[in-house]
């Protein structure tokens, strides 16, 4: 926030003008971010940026309707300005309402809540983060059929107020951290890449220290290695197969086929002009077979310096795990007050916005699928004959969240119990509740890390949220395979 | 919160003054500040309604080969100073970039073409009233095929300037408004249809709901058909989006240079069908409009494909440079446009003996670089086609198809261009599109 600033004035002023043009329920967040992203590619960092952004957004009810309005100027005229709008925009809403809007009853809350970081990414020095991408790149491109390289930090820090009508006023900061690198080689007309640790990289709600734990240095070699042997690899068989899924692959599995469609929001038809709507229905809650009974799935805002952590939603609910599935059978949402309301249940604090110019949406927070009891050798000395897919390439799903198919950057052949040649332009297809009641082995905590996704988008207009996948290795049985091509 | 234009010469002016602040070998500011505003409606009703004002300025400065960039929420004297010096302080830690020439002249900036007017009044000062009275047409289009309305209406107003120290002096106000719907019927139907124009009183709110209400009673009760290849009748929605990823794929300088683009090696040579032509031009009336790009330059008309022939690339400055050529006007967006046919929609599907028709398609997304082949779903209205006539609303589908097969194998190309985003597509028969699942709905 910007020094001399009251921002508990700036909010009772804020919502004092809501209520006056007559709101009956209001709420402002006031959010300033900064960031910072180097991108180094084919040893040139060609991306060298930082961010600022600060203002404040109004979200008010009138005549049972929604109203948002939000601005950059961050004076006592303009919220009140803003606030009014807001309220002019819900009374609009209102003429073409169904009902009104209800919401379901949370605590007040007075508080200040700082992220866990160690070190501030912000604080360490240019030279030193540059430095570790260009040792990466130059490792990956000691490999001449290497071509392209592209090498990353991202870094945010993020301070947010939240005041509402129902008298809550809750400060949070939080610093997030990632990086992750990637090597393509080119022959011709056949491109292959392999990254680390993840497609994009990983990435979490802790400082500098979690990106010198990700090694990336340590890594560029075998990815390289891994890029070229895969031009010259068969193409990935076609058929029916055994599938063991790599942890950051499996994370994006969890995201699109159990995240998304647990969004109340989705259920309820609210996104079914965009990204569409959801095939788990409220009707099958508490009973359908999601998938097979070895699966346990969470929906954990708690875990520390996961991505899709954090203390408060921002409607000023508290973070919370909530059960998502639990022996294989379907039990829970990420809900909102309003949609938690529809179902009689409190909030599950899945709120969030992306900035300050944005409406909350029901977000992620971290999706988890919970550990088994394998080893990963354990877990490949079972499989007779199968497949072992890695790291996200390409992605599909319907807008039920049903047909799905993903392609990954490498496959190795299991056979016997070994892994053994590896295939290239792999992809899997299935049927969301098929694929995951085929699921019958999960590796052990051990081998389980949950992993940073800062760009999952939703919502019109679009709005980017960090989330989170807390998984390990996992098989599933009778998956349809085919190389892209 | 009432609409105002700041204005060319306050804008150009703050610009020119923050330059002057910079001690870099060159810079660059861009600004762009405004408003936009989007009611969005689902289950027939409003459900999220908003406006917001926005300014977001990014300051590029260079030393001799060192590049950095800022930005940041800031308009007035002090903030730009502070994000010049935050720039500064950021190419001081910068390695050298040896590819990098320069920042673009003021000559990339002019044009002899004609610039169409970039803005409309009515979308700029459209309240939160207008747009819910217009939404409310929506649904009782929507209420006669006893539907469920869903979608949004957007409006963006806003200037954008670039000044550079080399003399670039770029300003436009541009305005957007777009609507989209989703109907839904009682027995399974869905049917979409949008409109996107520079002037929200060019949108007929009421033509956008009957033809999403029409696609939603037609598509009620779909079956299940085999997957394989079909001829296939693509509508303007789905065409534009096998524009766009053909161009994205293909025909960026930059992965051309990197050996990352499927027409490496092949410019100048048959690509695709003799009858396809798609050419990038942002000054087309008929498009989104922008006269300059990110960088300041004046947008070029590219030809991207010349009579099926892979002719022309779309370049940003450091691109260009590269190959000691000159931008085409192409840091950031684009506006595609394919060249129409001459045949109807009922031509399409009557000389169609067993096909589909698909209204639009869903998360697309690359599945193999090299041959262009895209996967993704349908959605929002898929029919079969049997004997010349479109005979029952069908299950959606997968597909795994190269765009570049595709576009070699187009029979016929509907007469009318659609402006879909920022796209101008026609409808086209393709001969097979190859379908791999189906899903439940």
């Amino acid at each position: 926030m910007t020094e001399g600033f009251d921002a508990r004035k700036f909010c009772e002023v804020v919502l004092d003008a809501a209520k006056s043009a007559g709101a009956s329920y209001a709420d402002v967040r006031i959010v300033s971010r900064e960031s910072e992203g180097i991108d180094l590619r084919i040893g040139k960092v060609e991306g060298l940026n930082y961010g600022a952004t600060l203002g404040f957004g109004v979200r008010v009810i009138v005549d049972g309707a929604w109203g948002f309005a939000a601005s950059p100027k961050l004076t006592m005229d303009e919220g009140k300005a803003v606030a009014q709008e807001a309220v002019r925009i819900a009374r609009a809403s209102a003429s073409a309402k169904r009902r009104d809007v209800k919401l379901a009853p949370v605590e007040p809350v007075e508080g200040s809540f700082d992220g866990d970081w160690k070190v501030d990414p912000f604080e360490v020095p240019l030279e030193e983060k540059i430095g570790v991408l260009r040792d990466a790149d130059r490792l990956m491109r000691q490999n001449e059929k290497i071509r392209v390289t592209d090498c990353s930090m991202d870094f945010w820090k993020t301070s947010q107020v939240f005041a509402s009508t129902d008298g809550s006023y809750i400060e949070q900061t939080k610093v997030e951290s990632g990086a992750g690198i990637a090597a393509t080689a080119i022959n011709g007309n056949e491109v292959q890449k392999r990254s680390y640790p993840a497609l994009g990289g990983d990435f979490a709600a802790a400082g500098y220290e979690f990106v010198e734990s990700l090694k990336v240095i340590e890594h560029a070699e075998e990815i390289a290695r891994e890029a070229v042997q895969l031009l010259d690899a068969p193409l990935c068989p076609s058929g029916e197969f055994t599938l063991i899924l790599e942890g950051s692959m499996l994370a994006l599995q969890v995201h699109e086929s159990c995240g998304h469609p647990i969004e109340l929001d989705r259920v309820f038809g609210m996104e079914s002009s965009f990204a569409g709507t959801s095939f788990l229905t409220t009707e099958k809650l508490g009973s359908f077979a999601y998938g097979s009974e070895i699966i346990n799935i969470t929906a954990d805002a708690t875990i520390p310096s996961a991505l899709g952590s954090f203390y408060y939603d921002d409607e000023g609910v508290p973070a919370q795990c909530v059960d998502i599935v639990k022996n294989g059978i379907f039990t829970g949402y990420l809900s909102s007050r309003e949609t938690a309301a529809e179902l009689g249940m409190p909030s599950g604090g899945a709120m969030r916005a992306d900035g300050w110019d944005r409406i909350p949406l029901i977000r992620m927070t971290n999706i988890n699928l919970l550990p088994g009891d394998w080893s990963f050798e354990e877990l490949i000395e079972d499989t007779a004959d199968g497949i072992y897919a890695a790291t996200v390439k390409s992605w599909s799903i319907d807008d039920k969240r049903l047909n799905f198919q993903f392609g990954t950057e490498i496959a190795w052949e299991i056979k016997d119990g070994s892994l053994g040649r590896i295939f290239r332009n792999p992809t899997y297809n299935d049927m969301t509740p098929r694929f995951w009641n085929s699921c019958d082995a999960i590796c052990n905590k051990d081998e389980w890390h949950v992993w940073g996704v800062p760009n999952c988008g939703k919502g019109e207009p679009m709005q980017i949220a960090h989330v989170g996948h807390g998984v390990a290795p996992a098989r599933f049985r009778g998956v349809r395979m085919e190389a892209a091509r | 919160m009432s609409f105002r234009w700041m204005g060319e010469d306050k804008i150009l002016t703050a610009l020119e003054k923050t330059l002057t602040f910079s001690p870099a070998d060159q810079t660059e500011v861009t600004l762009s500040v405004g408003s936009w505003a989007l009611t969005r409606f689902a289950n027939s009703y409003i459900h999220q309604n908003m406006a917001s004002e926005s300014i977001s300025a990014r300051v590029r400065v260079v030393f001799g080969k060192k590049v950095a960039a800022a930005y940041a929420d800031v308009a007035g004297e002090d903030g730009l100073k502070d994000l010049i010096s935050r720039a500064v302080e950021m190419a001081r830690h910068q390695d050298d970039n040896p590819d990098f020439v320069s920042l673009p002249e003021a000559s990339d900036a002019q044009t002899t073409r004609q610039v169409p007017k970039t803005y409309s009044d009515a979308t700029a000062e459209c309240t939160a009233e207008h747009r819910a009275s217009l939404v409310r047409a929506v649904i009782a289009e929507s209420d006669r095929v006893s539907g469920s309305a869903a979608g949004s209406l957007a409006t963006w107003a806003f200037e954008h300037a670039v000044a550079n120290s080399l003399g670039i002096r770029s300003y436009y106000r541009s305005t957007a408004a777009r609507l989209t719907t989703v109907i839904t019927c009682p027995e399974g139907g869905f049917g979409y249809a949008s409109a996107s124009s520079v002037d929200l009183d060019n949108i007929d709110v009421h033509a956008v709901g009957r033809e999403a209400s029409e696609t939603a009673r037609a598509s009620a009760n779909p079956v299940e058909v085999e997957p394989g290849e079909y001829e296939c009748v693509l509508s303007p929605y789905a065409v534009a989006e096998v524009i766009n990823y053909f161009v994205h794929l293909g025909f960026w300088a930059r992965a051309f240079q990197e050996g990352r683009s499927f027409v490496c090696g092949r410019i100048g040579e048959p690509i695709v069908g003799s009858n396809i032509s798609i050419w990038d031009d942002g000054l087309d009336p008929r498009t989104l409009l922008r006269p300059f790009d990110a960088e300041g330059v004046a947008k070029k008309l590219v030809r991207i494909v010349d009579g099926g022939i892979a002719s022309e690339l779309l370049y940003d400055s450091y691109a260009a440079h590269r190959e000691r050529k000159k931008s085409t006007g192409h840091a950031g967006s684009t506006n595609p446009i394919m060249s129409p046919g001459d045949a109807t929609m009922d031509q399409m599907i009557a000389t169609t003996e067993r096909g589909l028709f698909v209204t639009r398609f869903h998360y697309t997304n690359v599945a193999h670089l090299m041959s262009a082949s895209i996967t993704g779903m349908t959605r929002d209205g898929t029919f079969l086609i049997e004997d010349g006539r479109i005979t029952k609303p069908v299950k959606n589908m997968r597909f795994m198809q190269s765009l570049i097969e595709a576009l070699a194998n187009v029979e016929m190309i509907g007469r009318n261009l659609k402006l879909v985003n920022s796209t101008l597509a026609p409808a086209m028969k393709v001969k097979k599109w190859r379908f791999v699942s189906a899903t439940e709905f």
